[in-house]
């Protein structure tokens, strides 16, 4: 009897429709956030820095002070005019944030840009990227085009329309 | 007339003082002289150094009313995109009409910042991100700067602003952004990559105008010091005593 019960429980719990579609989600769901974040969704870096070392630096030590040469690097580029390659913020956007399949450059609100990645799982927070571009110049540029459109097509609404709320 | 100079005595000392100049400089500065100054660039990894003082010469006599190939050149080298608001959208150059009012006779001119020895806005920063670099171009430190527009009402010549609002696409070598103020750089990534010429400079070139010469006051060789030499240039607000980098001819 007990036994019976017992298998009859297991044979609704198996044919429940809900319990179906909540395996399925709660697959997928972690799935998006296995391969959102993981290093094979970041496109790889332009190249290597040169023969020996990957990037400017051993990338053990990247890791952990990459951004002791930035900052060092932005006190002696914006006062005294030093402008070498290696550790400019500029040249580690133009080498590590490059587009994915879909030709597309991730930006730093993404989880997908390389600094963003990181800092995410981290919970690293910079500011630098309300200044400076988060990538390449010819991703700028090709965007601009769009973003120039969208203000127009803002400005009209707004002039035709009065909608302040469109125009924030 | 969007702007004259309002203070009268200076006005009128100036151009009494100037008006022999601008009838001797529309004679000497024949059109289609070429005005290119060759120097070698800094080696990226030096500092720069008070060998240099970059500066500019704005000859008005034949700076054109209706053109202002130099504040577009500067907009588009600098990602100043304009959010279609006039009253706060930045400016680094901008084009003055200035009447006289006895004769009627309009000069035309860009306004910038004027790269002064003594800068007001360096003195008046309370974090030192106003500063003005061994070369002599006058800087905003924008990860120092706290906003608080002290420089902007210190400037005389009303050379800087301020970003009010988020900004998007900055260029790579401009990085820009809200709550900061700023200004003309003399196109310092240019300079330090060894250009020796400013967007505004080359526009201005471009169009046949010749009106902007962008060069080394230290080097007596350079084409700017040459003209400088033969013709003079007056400073504007000169009474002030900044000894500005930036020159002007014709007024
Ligand atoms: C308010 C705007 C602003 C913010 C925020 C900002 N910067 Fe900058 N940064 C600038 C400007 C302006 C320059 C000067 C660019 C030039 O002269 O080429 C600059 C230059 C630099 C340079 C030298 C140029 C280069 O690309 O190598 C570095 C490095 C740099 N910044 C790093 C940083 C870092 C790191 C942060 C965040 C911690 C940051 N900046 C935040 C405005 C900003
Ligand atoms: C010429 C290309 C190049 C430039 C420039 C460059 N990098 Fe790298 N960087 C690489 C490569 C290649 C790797 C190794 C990546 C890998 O193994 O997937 C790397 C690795 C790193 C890592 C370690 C990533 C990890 O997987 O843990 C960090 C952090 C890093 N770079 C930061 C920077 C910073 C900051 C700059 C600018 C100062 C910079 N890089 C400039 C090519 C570059
Ligand atoms: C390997 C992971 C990793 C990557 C990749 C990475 N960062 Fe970081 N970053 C960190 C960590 C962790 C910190 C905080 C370190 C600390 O506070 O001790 C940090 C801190 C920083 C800081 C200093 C913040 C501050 O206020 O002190 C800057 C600037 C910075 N990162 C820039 C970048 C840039 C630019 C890139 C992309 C080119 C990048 N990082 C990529 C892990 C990373």
């Amino acid at each position: 009897m007990a036994e019976l019960k017992q298998s009859m429980l297991v044979s609704r719990i198996a044919h429940s429709r809900f319990l179906w579609l909540a395996v399925i989600m709660v697959t997928c769901v972690s799935m998006i956030r296995v391969f959102a974040g993981s290093p094979e969704n970041i496109p790889p870096p332009k190249g290597k820095y040169s023969e020996d070392t990957v990037c400017v630096e051993p990338v053990e030590i990247m890791r952990r002070r990459h951004f002791e040469y930035i900052l060092d690097h932005r006190d002696k580029t914006v006062i005294e005019g030093i402008r070498t390659k290696q550790y400019s913020l500029i040249g580690c956007i133009d080498c590590h944030i490059t587009p994915n399949e879909r030709g597309e450059y991730a930006r730093y609100s993404e989880e997908t840009h390389f600094c963003a990645s990181c800092h995410l799982f981290t919970a690293v927070t910079i500011d630098c990227f309300q200044c400076h571009a988060d990538r390449p110049e010819e991703a700028v540029r090709t965007t601009l085009d769009l973003s120039g459109t969208t203000a127009w097509f803002l400005r009209e609404v707004h002039e035709r329309l009065q909608l302040d709320v469109l125009v924030q | 007339m969007p702007y004259t100079l309002d203070t009268q005595e200076v006005d009128t000392a100036r151009r009494s003082f100037t008006r022999g100049i601008v009838a001797l400089g529309g004679l000497a500065i024949a059109p289609g002289v070429v005005l290119y100054h060759s120097a070698e660039a800094k080696p990226a990894n030096q500092p720069v150094s008070g060998k240099q003082r970059w500066g500019m010469l704005v000859n008005t006599n034949v700076c054109q009313e209706d053109c202002d190939a130099c504040v577009t050149a500067c907009n588009e080298e600098n990602g100043l995109w304009s959010l279609d608001r006039p009253a706060t959208d930045a400016q680094w150059i901008r084009k003055l009409h200035v009447k006289d009012r006895q004769t009627g006779h309009v000069t035309s001119l860009p306004m910038m910042c004027q790269h002064c020895e003594h800068p007001p806005c360096v003195d008046v920063c309370p974090t030192g991100a106003s500063f003005r670099r061994e070369d002599g171009i006058v800087l905003v430190n924008k990860h120092t700067c706290i906003g608080c527009r002290y420089c902007m009402m210190a400037c005389p010549y009303k050379a800087r602003s301020f970003i009010h609002e988020p900004l998007q696409d900055q260029l790579p070598h401009s990085p820009r952004g809200k709550g900061c103020v700023e200004s003309c750089t003399l196109c310092v990534h240019k300079v330090d990559r060894g250009d020796n010429n400013t967007a505004c400079a080359e526009a201005c070139t471009k169009d046949g105008h010749q009106a902007l010469v962008f060069g080394d006051l230290n080097d007596p060789d350079s084409e700017i010091s040459k003209q400088l030499k033969r013709h003079g240039g007056s400073q504007i607000r000169a009474d002030l005593g900044l000894n500005t980098g930036v020159r002007y001819q014709g007024i």
